[in-house]
């Protein structure tokens, strides 16, 4: 039984920083600066000096591979929408073995507050076949169409 | 039937019972739900036990919440960042002007 299937969810997180908006947005404007906060620390790469690439204008486009709990992952991203200071939109491919596993829309929002800075990450999620939200809901729903008692004779 | 398993694990007679499906019938709908990973069953002499695949259930949502946790670390290194950096100059993204960057040439 073949069953395709797509899970949304859209999560949003705020956090403020006591720097400049210019400050927060350069670090997601440059590959040495996302190094110098490692943007992707947590994960170790796929194939180091293999296939990434970073280039941040609208229509330009992210990658990058990396190995986690014996999977390989890939990301690719294309940026559809900078506005310095304020606003970058992008969106993203995550690969497992690769395999497409969710496509996603992220928007970084930067506004500028008494103190510095306020951050808005905010990003909706389509993840793709086999990712089930209520398993048990999706799959007692099938059940109780599947198990209707045959018309008594 | 994946209610009753959810309360623990059953045998497919058990799970049958409240049915009024024939046996045939029961063993069938289990092999429908091992197919898709909800439902393991091991059989032990005559009688196959079947478990909800925990597992499973769990993990989308736990993919979905890694998602979040891993942007959450990353604004946590973010913040450490800045704090380190305090005190390099401003970049001034075209003196405080806003613009959107223009779009990337198409080969």
């Amino acid at each position: 039984m073949t069953d395709h299937s797509v899970l949304h969810d859209t999560f949003r997180i705020d956090r403020t920083y006591p720097a400049t908006p210019s400050r927060v947005f350069a670090a997601f404007a440059s590959q040495e600066a996302k190094d110098a906060w490692g943007d992707t620390g947590d994960l170790e790469p796929a194939d180091p000096g293999g296939d990434s690439e970073f280039d941040f204008r609208v229509g330009g486009r992210e990658r990058f591979s990396h190995k986690w709990q014996g999977t390989s992952f890939r990301y690719a991203a294309l940026y559809y929408d900078i506005v310095p200071e304020q606003r970058i939109v992008y969106s993203y491919e995550m690969y497992a073995d690769d395999v497409r596993i969710s496509v996603s829309v992220a928007t970084i929002e930067f506004a500028k507050t008494g103190d510095g800075t306020a951050l808005t990450w905010t990003e909706q999620g389509a993840y793709l076949d086999g990712f089930r939200k209520d398993g048990t809901t999706e799959m007692l729903d099938g059940l109780t169409r599947y198990l209707q008692p045959p018309a008594a004779n | 039937m994946v209610e009753r398993l959810s309360q623990g694990p059953a045998s497919v007679s058990e799970l049958g019972k409240p049915l009024a499906r024939s046996l045939a019938a029961v063993v069938q709908h289990v092999q429908v739900l091992e197919a898709s990973g909800l439902v393991q069953s091991q059989k032990v002499g005559r009688t196959r036990t079947c478990r909800i695949n925990t597992t499973a259930l769990r993990s989308a949502e736990t993919w979905i919440a890694e998602r979040r946790t891993l942007v959450e670390r990353r604004l946590d290194r973010l913040g450490g960042y800045l704090a380190r950096t305090a005190d390099t100059p401003d970049p001034g993204w075209v003196g405080g002007v806003t613009r959107a960057v223009q779009p990337a040439e198409e080969s």
